[in-house]
C-alpha cells in the first residue's frame, strides 16, 4: 500500500494555495519585466491551474509557481529575441564601482565610504537601478542572487546552455555595478550626505 | 601543488563575484587567493564584492497595489 497523501487538486485547493503566493509572484515578475508583470503572474496562474495535478506537494506550491512563471518569461524573452542585443564583456569588465568609489570620493566626510555609499540606496532605488538593465541580464542576477536558485536550474528554465547563463550573470554584475553608480549620481543619492 | 604566476589586479578583479560564488575551477581559486594574499586593493575589493552580494540579496522594493491584487484574485475565481 502506497504512504503517498492524496493532494486536493480541486478549484478551490488552487485558491486557497495560490492566493497567498500572488505578493511574492508579483514581486519576481515586476523585477523580471515590470511593464508585463500582470500578465506574466495571469498566464502563470492560467499554466498553474492547467497543471495543478502535476504539483507534488502542497507545500512546494511558491517554488512551482515560481518555476512557471519564469518559463512564461521565457517564452516573452524570446518574442523579443530578435530585439536583444547582447553587450560585450569588454565593454563593462574593467569597470569597478570599489575603485570608483574610492578614486571619485563621493562622500567626503565618511570614514566607511564605501558601507556608505550602499546605504544611500533605498529598497526602491534598488528597484530602479534593476530596471536600467536590460532584461536578459537582470533576469539570472534576479534569480540567482535575490532568488537563490542555482545557474544550472536558472539555464534548465530558461532554456538556454549553462555557459550563457554564466556569461549573462558576469555582464550583469558588471551592468549592475555600473549602473548603481551612474543611477546614484543621476538620482543625487550621493549629494544627501553631504555636510550643510 | 601548482606553481602559478601571479595574475594582475585586472584578471582577480574580474573573477571575484565568481571566486564568491565558487564558481572558478580549483586552479583559478587558487591563482586569485595567491593574488589576495599580497594586494590589500583587492581584499578591499573583495570586502566590498561581499557586501555588495548581500545587499542585492536583501532585496528592492516591489510594490503590490491593492487594484492589482484584487484583479488578480477575480483572475483566479474565474479560472
Amino acid at each position: 500500500m502506497s504512504d503517498q497523501v492524496v493532494q486536493d487538486r480541486t478549484k478551490e485547493a488552487f485558491k486557497l494555495l495560490t492566493l497567498p503566493e500572488l505578493a511574492g509572484l508579483y514581486s519576481l515578475a515586476r523585477r523580471l519585466d515590470e511593464g508585463g508583470a500582470e500578465d506574466l503572474v495571469q498566464e502563470t496562474l492560467l499554466r498553474a491551474y492547467r497543471s495543478f495535478g502535476t504539483l507534488k506537494t502542497d507545500a512546494a506550491v511558491g517554488p512551482w509557481l515560481k518555476r512557471i512563471l519564469v518559463n512564461v518569461f521565457r517564452d516573452v524573452l524570446r518574442k523579443r529575441a530578435r530585439a536583444i542585443e547582447e553587450v560585450s564583456v569588454e565593454e563593462m569588465d574593467d569597470f569597478s564601482l570599489y575603485r570608483t568609489i574610492a578614486i571619485e570620493d563621493p562622500l567626503p566626510y565618511s570614514d566607511t565610504l564605501h558601507h556608505d555609499f550602499l546605504s544611500a540606496f533605498a529598497r526602491e532605488d534598488v528597484h530602479a537601478v534593476l530596471m536600467r538593465i536590460q532584461d536578459i541580464y537582470r533576469a539570472p542576477l534576479v534569480l540567482h542572487y535575490m532568488e537563490g536558485w542555482s545557474t544550472k536550474e536558472i539555464a534548465r528554465l530558461i532554456d538556454v546552455p549553462l555557459g550563457t547563463v554564466l556569461a549573462r550573470l558576469h555582464r550583469a554584475r558588471k551592468r549592475f555595478e555600473g549602473e548603481m553608480w551612474a543611477y546614484a549620481r543621476d538620482a543625487g543619492l550621493l549629494t544627501r550626505e553631504e555636510a550643510p | 601543488m601548482t606553481t602559478q604566476r601571479l595574475i594582475p589586479c585586472s584578471d582577480a578583479v574580474k573573477r571575484l563575484w565568481e571566486y564568491l560564488d565558487d564558481a572558478i575551477s580549483p586552479e583559478e581559486q587558487e591563482s586569485i587567493e595567491k593574488h589576495l594574499a599580497f594586494c590589500r586593493t583587492c581584499c578591499g575589493e573583495l570586502e566590498f564584492a561581499k557586501e555588495l552580494r548581500a545587499f542585492l540579496a536583501s532585496g528592492s522594493a516591489e510594490t503590490f497595489p491593492p487594484i492589482v491584487r484584487e484583479r488578480l484574485e477575480r483572475f483566479v475565481d474565474d479560472l
